[in-house]
């Protein structure tokens, strides 16, 4: 009976002080495809602010970006994201495809020097995940070497993936291709810059922690 | 001139797997297009566009890479389960790996069906190099 007793009272007390746990969320894909504005639109949703700039130059995030401790709803239920935004993901960067954006050689040169920097960080970053967020541009070919590289060594690691189809509010959006490309993976199709489909993608977010 | 190099999967077999990155990228430093028999593992494949992006400079720009694993999409478990087993017993040996340096290999495009190596027009690069000088 005194067991019983001390069990009860441990249990209220593991419910009261229970530490909720914080899930690392990596935003991962190739480069240009809206990472950084689909974390943007997360955290506006949930906390009101942006995390990071975006721009139609290439490799625009060339650093890790991390936004703490986001907390999202959906369906009733409530959890804990630490929104991790990494740069995209190449096999090539040439300093003279920046120049073609009016940017000087010297400016180039540098931004370039600081994408390989990043590049390699988003991969290391690989080890310190729960799961991933793998963004695709749904207006282009998915079967793309990156993509199944990065999707390859989720998988390898057993960390959970939801595909974004992004920019969905475009008229050569093509989710199916998505869906098709990689058919053993959820895909939500979405519009970061539109907010379009978030409901569904919170929805699938929750499906992918449970 | 092109050079296209075929590397039989024996080559690649023992070499540890810093040794059979370093060897694709030696090769695609020598400006040659690689036609691996076989594949890396995906943690091989990542930590090949690691090492890639840290010899990045003036000269060498980066690489296209392309993998092609029939048995990769395969839904049917008995063709999955025979080809895991075949992976366990061979090591990765079906499949090509397409690996040119991104100088000269303009994209890689592919579908399920089809890979199209598109190549750098050989004027382009000098008639910009051209220009600058002037």
């Amino acid at each position: 009976m005194k067991l019983k007793f001390m069990d009860f009272i441990n249990g209220i007390f593991k419910a009261i002080f229970k530490r909720k746990k914080l899930i690392r969320l990596g935003v991962y894909g190739p480069v240009n495809v809206g990472k950084t504005t689909l974390a943007n639109r997360i955290c506006k949703d949930w906390i009101g602010e942006e995390l990071g700039t975006v721009s139609k130059i290439p490799h625009e995030t060339r650093e890790i970006q991390v936004k703490e401790k986001v907390k999202i709803r959906s369906n009733s239920k409530e959890l804990d994201f630490n929104i991790i935004d990494t740069p995209g993901i190449v096999t090539k960067i040439d300093y003279e495809d920046f120049m073609k954006f009016k940017l000087s050689e010297k400016e180039s040169k540098q931004r370039a020097k600081e994408a390989t920097k990043g590049v390699i960080e988003a991969i290391k970053w690989l080890e310190n995940v729960d799961a991933v967020l793998v963004v695709l541009d749904s207006t282009e070919n998915p079967y793309n070497q990156v993509n199944i590289t990065i999707i390859g060594n989720l998988a390898a690691r057993n960390i959970p993936v939801l595909i974004v189809a992004n920019k969905i509010d475009l008229r050569k959006a093509k989710i199916k291709r998505v869906q098709n490309a990689f058919p053993q993976y959820r895909t939500v199709g979405i519009s970061a810059e539109k907010g379009k489909n978030m409901e569904d993608f919170y929805e699938a977010l929750f499906e992918l922690i449970k | 001139m092109l050079t296209l190099q075929f590397v039989p999967y024996t080559e690649i077999k023992d070499l540890s797997s810093i040794g059979r990155i370093r060897k694709l990228l030696n090769l695609a430093k020598e400006n040659k297009i690689v036609l691996l028999e076989g594949r890396l593992s995906k943690e091989e494949e990542a930590e090949l566009i690691k090492t890639t992006m840290e010899e990045i400079n003036a000269t060498f720009r980066g690489i296209e890479l392309a993998v092609i694993n029939p048995n990769e999409n395969e839904q049917d478990v008995f063709t999955r389960f025979k080809a895991t087993l075949a992976s366990t017993l061979l090591g990765n040996k079906q499949g090509f790996t397409i690996v040119g340096p991104a100088t000269i290999i303009k994209s890689i495009k592919r579908d399920p069906n089809k890979l199209q190596l598109l190549m750098k027009d050989a004027g382009s690069k000098s008639r910009r190099s051209k220009k600058r000088r002037r």
